[in-house]
């Protein structure tokens, strides 16, 4: 193994990292405002996916354009989801977590079925997209488009939304909702709208990340699940409660995983993931970051 | 109070032997194949919930990777039939032994983990079993491993002619995790894990040895569950990595409890009941066409009752409703 293979393997994990930490930066958010883990953030990925990929077969939009009409898409659908299921799920008095990881867990099967019987499980590609299949040389490392452009847009994203928690009124209000949810009903702060906003914006944040995977992976119903996973996986190894933490997480991530790629068989390069995860909480049982 | 108990327990006790006995009769009534399979299904569930609730319902350690002790059953049996010719019984007790082990040892660094990091770490934990066996040539990897049919045996727990000794197994299988919830119940251990759930810091102050309970309750949740999954591959003669340790599983054993009621003595076995058949039914009548159908109705049936119910079911039956859950549970048997 040469250095050049080395920094090339690591360069992609890199961009991959960015792009978990994109997948996984809604559920963080979504986490860190009012303690619910979202157990169908796969399946929001996967349906962006195929958003993704319908308005690319139908209206010849390319992903790179679509991506901001699918993260709208994405938008609504989060914020309805939170206003039809979770609003009931969090107002359980007995075994809310149980009762949110299952009634999430119920409409993550429900989607799946919804994609089967609409999109049957074909797997679907975007072929012949603008980036699809093009790499680019930089400094004698080949780096595939999509991924380096899923990785500045990642990066774009995250410091929208680095701006958007910190200099504007609703990101304030975010911020005021997760200290304390009890308290900013007394300044005249809709928790239940906050929240709906919360979860749109933690959808479109997948959505976007699913717009730019449809670029170079796969599309079929169950595509989410190994994704979510990674994505929980990189939520808790930032820490619960950190925005940010999911950022670093994915960085980590995706650098382990190529690694791991290299020392073991492809088929084991989630196994580095996961040991790292758990050293990390055996060390820190709260994650790097997290305040929870 | 304490007389209230004890006379609940009694009556808890003998509700549970008049049901296992009618459940015993069930099969001289019903000789549809198809049927009798749901029925072993169902106690098989209704047996791996109840298991799994001692550990995520009594002690409160929710884990989502128990799919690991049901597959290292499944596969210790297996494998030791098939390698080395010994009878699954001995494999059913070693799966047994070396899943409660295991739990143990992974107990002890993963129970200073508390919410969620615990729920993640079960969770891939038990996914890096699922790629080791995977990877792991000898016991099959991917392919996984088909236990040869040697005819009807008790010797070798191997029936392809008759479901019935699969049924007397797991409804014993059933009982007995039944039972030994019922038992600890009223442990020093049942009491000790309840403080655990409700608040750990004010049980260490009070003297429970909470990292023991923990300890405790993982060992005999998972040798439960082990031998579950080793019923699990005598019964159905092939086992892969996925088919026998996939996430899905370890969501499906807790599924049946959540629903019925978690950290409850019946929920687990009134969630498989009501759960069970209405999978494989919706399975085989509209999931034949492969279009997800069976998926759509599954799924919004856990989430109306988990939104519905959020105590489980089991808040649905006040103890004048015991009777009527024995009708019930009979009506759904032997449909």
């Amino acid at each position: 193994m040469t250095a050049e293979t080395i920094i090339q393997s690591l360069a992609s994990g890199l961009l991959m990292g960015l792009l978990y930490g994109l997948i996984a930066v809604g559920l963080a958010l979504i986490f860190g405002l009012m303690d619910v883990v979202n157990f169908a953030h796969g399946e929001f990925l996967m349906i962006a996916m195929y958003a993704t990929f319908f308005l690319f077969v139908f209206f010849a939009i390319d992903p790179l354009l679509s991506a901001p009409l699918v993260a709208a898409a994405l938008f609504v659908f989060g914020a309805v989801v939170y206003l039809l299921i979770v609003r009931f799920a969090v107002r359980a008095k007995a075994n809310a977590g149980m009762v949110q990881i299952f009634s999430t867990f119920g409409l993550a099967i429900v989607m799946r079925g919804l994609a089967q019987y609409f999109f049957t499980p074909d797997y679907r590609s975007v072929t012949h997209s603008w980036l699809g299949g093009k790499t680019v040389s930089i400094a004698g490392i080949y780096l595939p488009v999509p991924q380096l452009v899923g990785a500045l847009v990642a990066i774009a994203a995250f410091g929208a939304l680095y701006l958007f928690i910190n200099r504007t009124d609703f990101g304030r209000a975010l911020e005021a909702t997760r200290e304390d949810a009890g308290a900013v009903a007394l300044v005249g702060i809709d928790k239940n709208k906050v929240f709906a906003l919360g979860w749109g914006l933690g959808a479109a944040l997948v959505g976007l990340a699913g717009a730019v995977m449809a670029i170079f992976f796969y599309i079929y119903p169950d595509v989410g699940a190994s994704f979510a996973l990674i994505a929980y996986v990189t939520v808790a190894l930032g820490g619960f409660g950190s925005v940010f933490g999911a950022f670093a997480g994915g960085i980590i991530v995706g650098l382990v995983e190529a690694t791991t790629a290299m020392l073991l068989p492809p088929s084991l390069k989630a196994v580095g993931i996961y040991a790292v995860y758990l050293l990390v909480v055996f060390v820190r049982p709260r994650g790097l970051f997290g305040s929870m | 109070m304490d007389t209230a108990f004890a006379e609940r327990r009694r009556r808890d006790l003998i509700v549970a032997c008049v049901l296992a006995a009618i459940a015993a009769t069930v099969p001289l009534f019903v000789k549809d194949v198809y049927v009798q399979n749901i029925m072993v299904l169902t106690l098989m569930w209704g047996a791996l919930s109840q298991s799994w609730n001692i550990l995520s319902g009594y002690c409160g350690q929710i884990s989502l990777g128990h799919a690991l002790y049901f597959g290292l059953g499944a596969y210790t049996t297996a494998l030791l039939f098939t390698k080395f010719g010994v009878l699954p019984w001995f494999g059913m007790l070693g799966g047994g032994v070396i899943s409660a082990l295991i739990a143990m040892a992974l107990g002890y660094p993963c129970f200073r983990l508390r919410g969620h990091y615990f729920v993640i770490a079960t969770i891939v934990i038990a996914e890096i079993g699922l790629l080791l066996f995977h990877n792991w040539d000898w016991a099959g990897a991917a392919m996984g491993i088909e236990i040869p049919a040697r005819g009807d045996s008790w010797l070798k727990f191997q029936f392809p002619r008759s479901k019935l000794p699969y049924f007397y197994f797991a409804l014993a299988l059933a009982c007995v995790a039944w039972f030994v919830t019922w038992w600890l119940e009223d442990s020093k251990w049942g009491y000790w894990w309840r403080a655990v759930k409700d608040n750990p810091e004010a049980a260490e102050s009070l003297g429970v040895d909470v990292f023991n309970s923990k300890m405790g309750a993982a060992a005999v949740s998972a040798f439960l569950v082990a031998i579950g999954g080793s019923f699990y591959a005598q019964f159905v003669y092939f086992i892969d990595p996925e088919s026998v340790m996939g996430f899905q599983f370890s969501l499906l054993m807790a599924l049946p409890a959540v629903l019925g009621g978690i950290g409850t003595l019946w929920g687990p076995m009134l969630g498989a009941v009501i759960l069970i058949p209405l999978t494989e039914l919706t399975r085989s009548y509209v999931g034949g066409s492969g279009r997800g159908v069976d998926l759509i109705v599954y799924g919004g049936l856990i989430i109306a009752i988990s939104l519905a119910r959020p105590q489980g079911l089991i808040g649905l039956f006040s103890f004048k409703g015991l009777a009527g859950l024995s009708a019930a549970k009979r009506k759904e048997a032997v449909r």
